[in-house]
Order: C-alpha cells, then sequence, then structure tokens
C-alpha cells in the first residue's frame, strides 16, 4: 500500500475502528475449513435481503397506498401496480425480482433454518444466535404478510382480513386488538396505508437490527461447522484455531460461487415464471380487491401454508374456548417452538453425522411432514375427509418432533464426536 | 464494597426518583401514538344506513348492498326454502339463535322480520370471509345428497343453513350477524338503523 493511502487508513483508524472491524469480521475471522452446500444460504439470505430493500426503495418511487376508486374504478393502490408492471420502464423487472425475492426469502431461510438443525448450530453456545434468527424469521413472516396487502388485490384484501381477524379470537383483548390493527371496522383504507408503513419503514428497520444482532453473536461464538466440534479448542501457537480458516478471502470466494448459482435459479423464474404456477403470486391477487365477494378459493402464499394448516387442524373447542382460538394458538405455537430447540435438543452430539439412528428418523420424518403440512395447506377444507385427518396427524406430529426430542435425543445411541473436523 | 459504602443515598434517591418521573412521561408520550392507531373520526362516522329497494327480487334470489364496507344479503325466501329450516334444527350449532348476533325482532326461527326476507351480514363469523351461495339441493350442491340449500364459507368450510344458521361441528361459532334494520315500506328495507338507538 503507498504511504499516503497508508497514512489515511491510519488517520481513519484513529477516528473510527475501519480496520480492526474488517479483521474482527471478515479477514481475521476464523471460520471452520469444512463448510459445505448448506452454508451458502446465510450469505444468501443476506443478499436476498439487499435485493428486497433495493427493489423496494424503487417500487416505493411509483407505488400509492390508497384504497379509493380511481376515475375508472380501480382502487388506486391495485392500478399502480399496474402501472409499474406496465408503463414504468424497467418496472416489470423490479416488480418481478421483488414479488419473486419474497418467494426466494424464504426458501433461502428455510434451508438455512435446516442447516442448523441438521448440525446442531442452535447448540450451546449459539443458543442467542438461534434466537436472534427466529426473530428474524418472525419479522420476516410479518413484512410478507403486509407486503402481500398492498397490490390490494383479492388475495390481498381477504388474505388480510382472514389474518387479523385471527387476532379477534384472542380472549377478552381480542376484538379491539383487531380494531387497533385494522385502524377500521373493516379491512380498508386505514389498513392499507398502516401496513405500508410498517412494510416500508419499521419491520425492516427491526429486520436489519436482528440481521447484525445475529452476525455479531455468531462472530463473537464462533460459526459451528458439519461436525459440529469446536474448532476453538484445538488452537495454534499463535492462537489461531487449526481447522479455521481466514472468512476472507476463503469464504468470501466460495460464497461468490453460491451467489452465481442462486441467481442462475433466481433468473430462470424471474423470466420464465414469476408467478411461480400461481404459488409465488396467487392468479386471483390479478382481480382487485372486493370487500363484498370472497374467492371462491382462498389459501395463503406457499411460504406460510405449513402453519396454516396449524391453524386449520384444531376443530373442537377446549376449556370454553372456541376452536379458532386454540387454532391460533397452534399457528403462533409452530413457529415460536423453534426458538426452544437449543433446551429440547439433550443430545451429546451436535452434528446429524454422530447424532443415533432415532434422531436421524425424527428429522426426516418432521421434514416429510412439513412439505404435507405445506401441501395441504393450499388445498380446500374437505369437511373432515381424509386430507382434514391427514392435516391433524401431522400437525401432531409435528409438535411430537419438538415436545419429545428431550426424551429421544436423550436416548439415541451417538458415536463419539471427532477431535477436530473431518475432510 | 468500598464503592458501596461511599454510596449517596441522596443522590440515588434522586436519581431514581428522576428516572421514575422520565419513564412516566415517555409512557405518556406513548398515549397519542397508540390512540391514532384506533379507528378515526371519519371511518366511525362511515357507518350511514343505506335503503334496498327489494320490489325486483325475485323469489329465491339474492342481493347484496353494502353497509359499513361490509356485504349485507338480502335473500328472498320461497315456501320451500323456509319448509327446510325446522328439520335442522337438531344440526346446527345454535338452532335457537342463543349465542349469535341479531336484534331482538329477529330472533326467531326464520331469524327475520318477514319470513320471507333474510337480511343478514355476509361474514363468516369465523375469520370474515364471505360465504358464497349454495341454493341447489342435494347432489347438484357438490355438498352431498341431503344438502337443503344455505352457504359455505370457502376459507374453511363453514357451512350455513338459509336462515344463515351455521352447522355443528363447523369453525364458524355462531349465527351470521343479524343488522339492525327496518321496513320503511313493503318493499324498502333500511339497513343499520331500526329506530331503536
Amino acid at each position: 500500500m503507498t504511504t499516503k493511502s497508508q497514512a489515511l487508513l491510519n488517520w481513519v483508524d484513529e477516528r473510527f475502528p475501519l480496520t480492526s472491524t474488517w479483521k474482527a469480521h471478515l479477514s481475521e475471522y476464523y471460520a471452520p475449513k469444512n463448510f459445505n452446500f448448506w452454508y451458502f444460504f446465510g450469505s444468501l439470505a443476506l443478499m436476498v435481503l439487499v435485493i428486497q430493500i433495493v427493489t423496494g426503495i424503487f417500487l416505493v418511487m411509483h407505488y400509492k397506498p390508497d384504497a379509493s376508486l380511481n376515475a375508472s374504478g380501480v382502487p388506486v393502490a391495485f392500478a399502480a401496480v399496474e402501472y409499474i408492471m406496465r408503463d414504468v420502464p424497467g418496472g416489470w423487472l423490479i416488480r418481478y425480482m421483488h414479488s419473486t425475492g419474497a418467494s426466494a426469502f424464504f426458501v433461502v431461510v428455510y434451508m438455512h433454518m435446516f442447516r442448523g438443525m441438521l448440525y446442531g448450530s442452535y447448540r450451546k453456545p449459539r443458543e442467542l444466535i438461534w434466537l436472534f434468527g427466529v426473530g428474524i424469521f418472525l419479522a420476516l413472516m410479518a413484512e410478507a404478510f403486509m407486503g402481500y396487502l398492498l397490490p390490494w388485490g383479492q388475495m390481498s384484501f381477504w388474505g388480510a382480513q382472514v389474518i387479523v381477524n385471527l387476532f379477534s379470537a384472542i380472549p377478552v383483548i381480542g376484538p379491539d386488538l383487531a380494531l387497533v390493527i385494522r385502524g377500521d371496522f373493516v379491512v380498508s383504507d386505514a389498513t392499507l396505508n398502516r401496513f405500508f408503513s410498517f412494510h416500508v419503514i419499521a419491520v425492516p428497520l427491526v429486520l436489519i437490527g436482528l440481521v447484525l444482532a445475529h452476525i455479531v453473536a455468531l462472530h463473537e461464538v464462533g460459526s459451528n461447522n458439519p461436525d459440529g466440534v469446536e474448532i476453538k479448542k484445538k488452537k495454534d501457537a499463535n492462537g489461531i484455531p487449526l481447522d479455521g480458516i481466514p472468512f476472507h478471502p476463503y469464504y468470501t470466494v466460495k460464497d461468490i460461487v453460491g451467489v452465481v448459482g442462486f441467481l442462475f435459479v433466481f433468473s430462470a423464474v424471474l423470466f420464465f415464471a414469476p408467478e411461480g404456477g400461481g404459488y409465488f403470486l396467487e392468479y386471483n391477487n390479478f382481480l382487485p380487491a372486493d370487500p363484498l365477494v370472497t374467492p371462491p378459493h382462498i389459501a395463503p402464499v406457499w411460504y406460510f401454508t405449513p402453519f396454516y394448516s396449524l391453524l386449520r387442524a384444531v376443530t373442537y373447542p377446549l376449556f370454553g374456548l372456541d376452536a379458532k382460538f386454540w387454532g391460533v394458538i397452534a399457528m403462533g405455537a409452530g413457529v415460536v417452538i423453534f426458538a426452544f430447540l437449543p433446551w429440547l435438543d439433550r443430545s451429546p452430539v451436535k452434528s446429524i453425522r454422530y447424532k443415533g439412528p432415532i434422531f436421524k428418523t425424527a428429522l426426516v420424518l418432521f421434514v416429510i411432514i412439513f412439505f404435507i403440512l405445506g401441501y395441504l395447506g393450499v388445498q380446500p377444507p374437505d369437511n373432515g375427509g381424509i386430507k382434514d385427518r391427514t392435516t391433524q396427524i401431522c400437525s401432531v406430529l409435528y409438535f411430537a418432533f419438538f415436545l419429545l426430542m428431550p426424551f429421544y435425543s436423550k436416548m439415541d445411541k451417538c458415536k463419539a464426536e471427532p477431535e477436530r473436523v473431518t475432510s | 464494597m468500598s464503592v458501596e459504602e461511599k454510596m449517596d443515598s441522596g443522590r440515588r434517591q434522586l436519581l431514581l426518583a428522576t428516572s421514575v418521573a422520565g419513564g412516566a412521561a415517555a409512557a405518556a408520550t406513548a398515549v397519542p401514538f397508540v390512540a391514532s392507531l384506533t379507528p378515526s373520526e371519519r371511518a366511525k362516522a362511515a357507518g350511514a344506513p343505506v335503503e334496498a329497494d327489494v320490489s325486483k327480487l325475485a323469489p329465491g334470489e339474492m342481493m347484496t348492498v353494502e353497509w359499513q364496507g361490509k356485504p349485507v344479503w338480502i335473500l328472498r325466501r320461497t315456501e320451500e326454502m323456509l319448509a327446510t329450516l325446522k328439520p335442522l334444527d337438531d344440526q346446527l350449532a345454535d338452532p335457537m339463535s342463543e349465542k349469535s348476533i341479531q336484534p331482538e325482532y329477529a330472533k326467531n326461527e326464520a331469524r327475520s322480520i318477514k319470513p320471507e326476507f333474510l337480511v343478514t351480514i355476509g361474514i363468516c363469523t369465523h375469520l370474515g370471509c364471505s360465504p358464497s351461495q349454495k341454493f341447489k339441493i342435494g347432489a347438484e350442491s357438490g355438498l352431498g345428497d341431503a344438502w337443503p340449500g344455505g352457504f359455505l364459507c370457502p376459507c374453511h368450510g363453514s357451512t350455513f343453513d338459509l336462515a344463515a344458521r351455521v352447522y355443528a361441528g363447523k369453525p364458524a361459532p355462531t349465527n351470521l350477524e343479524i343488522p339492525p334494520h327496518k321496513y320503511l315500506a313493503d318493499t324498502k328495507i333500511l339497513i343499520g338503523d331500526d329506530g331503536t338507538a
């Protein structure tokens, strides 16, 4: 480095921890050398977040959150999205990047969460990283739900109607709470405007804060790896983990490969199937919101369907409270229960590589159940028929995976962990 | 421990008192923000009554009017339709409308002032979808051979009879709500105002 630029860097470093931050988080952050395919998804999630923020900033320049009807009798918000799609140069691409990005975000985050479950990344000392992660997942769900109202189509309107009414099932405070969320007695212009505000300001701020906390906590304790052994236990004379390599350049370069692979798939969807066969953008949402007519079949977007199935599974009242309330509890618990994983898993080893047959079977079954619940969530209910019964059985198994984990993870026959990472 | 021994308890109390006062001020500041989330005066005023003319409604047909942003259905029931109500009583969750919301004058078998006209808010009491018409009888309706006609909520499958009463074992807890209404003339209904309030 030339002396002049070195002098400038010194000038900055005396006033701001630039070099030390760079070192602590990149060039001298030692990550295990055995990361595999599953370790792409953290950096990919960060990239999709950037895509969503950048495309979102540009969409807001043309979008209007206004439920009133324009001169042609179409809601202004709905017409604004059509305007972006048809008349704004490049608008269709930016909008499809944003709508496809939402689905991509969930694909990437689900893979990232599954990685954590595979290799026990939630186990001590990474409980807080996991909790921040669950917070990110919750914020992401809120962000996606409120964003879905903005095009003001039929699915936007009726989806919001159903989900906001869920809150009214809470005893005592429920009806008032739903009123405060909507800001009106029905989903209306007031609802559209506040969801817009939350979607573009409040939730993204929370999301970015949580992502920062997630990464700071990660870099404090160090990354887990596919073997689930702590690389910090074996250090060389300089205090550098023997199995660690600097994040930059080793993993920045590796992650670029992941980014290229991801962008191949993302672009293919973006240009050839931006509606995702009706799963990314539902066909009913190409009709403007009509508060008087519910579409014949309403279902949430694919990433919510497993949890929506949990909601529908409860059909019996309990303790004098409506089935509706318990459905809401089941759905909420289905998400929040992930937060308890660090304390539910009592296995002596972290990684699936050394866990016994019971845990392996349980995890495979859980993934299958998650997909079945996801599939059933887009199907119409069949009034206690085979689909509804399957939903109920799968919901019980879903919770059993978590609640029985302290027992089966303890009695499982695990293999011994190696001293150092393999391969 | 030496630090604690030297602690100035007067200053500590002052510090506590200042924090409590500051906290109370901050909490009070939150009031207008939370209040701004509740329905505005304009939203509250938007519930004006609406008039519906049912003179052109043929027997067995239904019309929808908008009141307070919600669909209000007016169904002109035929004698055959009304005859289906009584035998259903033991299949329903609340046949006598004990738990359901309706004005006193609509708390009867047909849930209406005049049995011929059912006036009801077309919003499912489960999660707020608008049920769809299933007036065809039997297998043709897709709801089984014994279906006597009624409504089906597309969202979670709740079914209602032709008096908007919910079937038992369905997610909706109560019958559809009957709005306050009155007859201004033989074929003119005012929805949202029954002269009692």
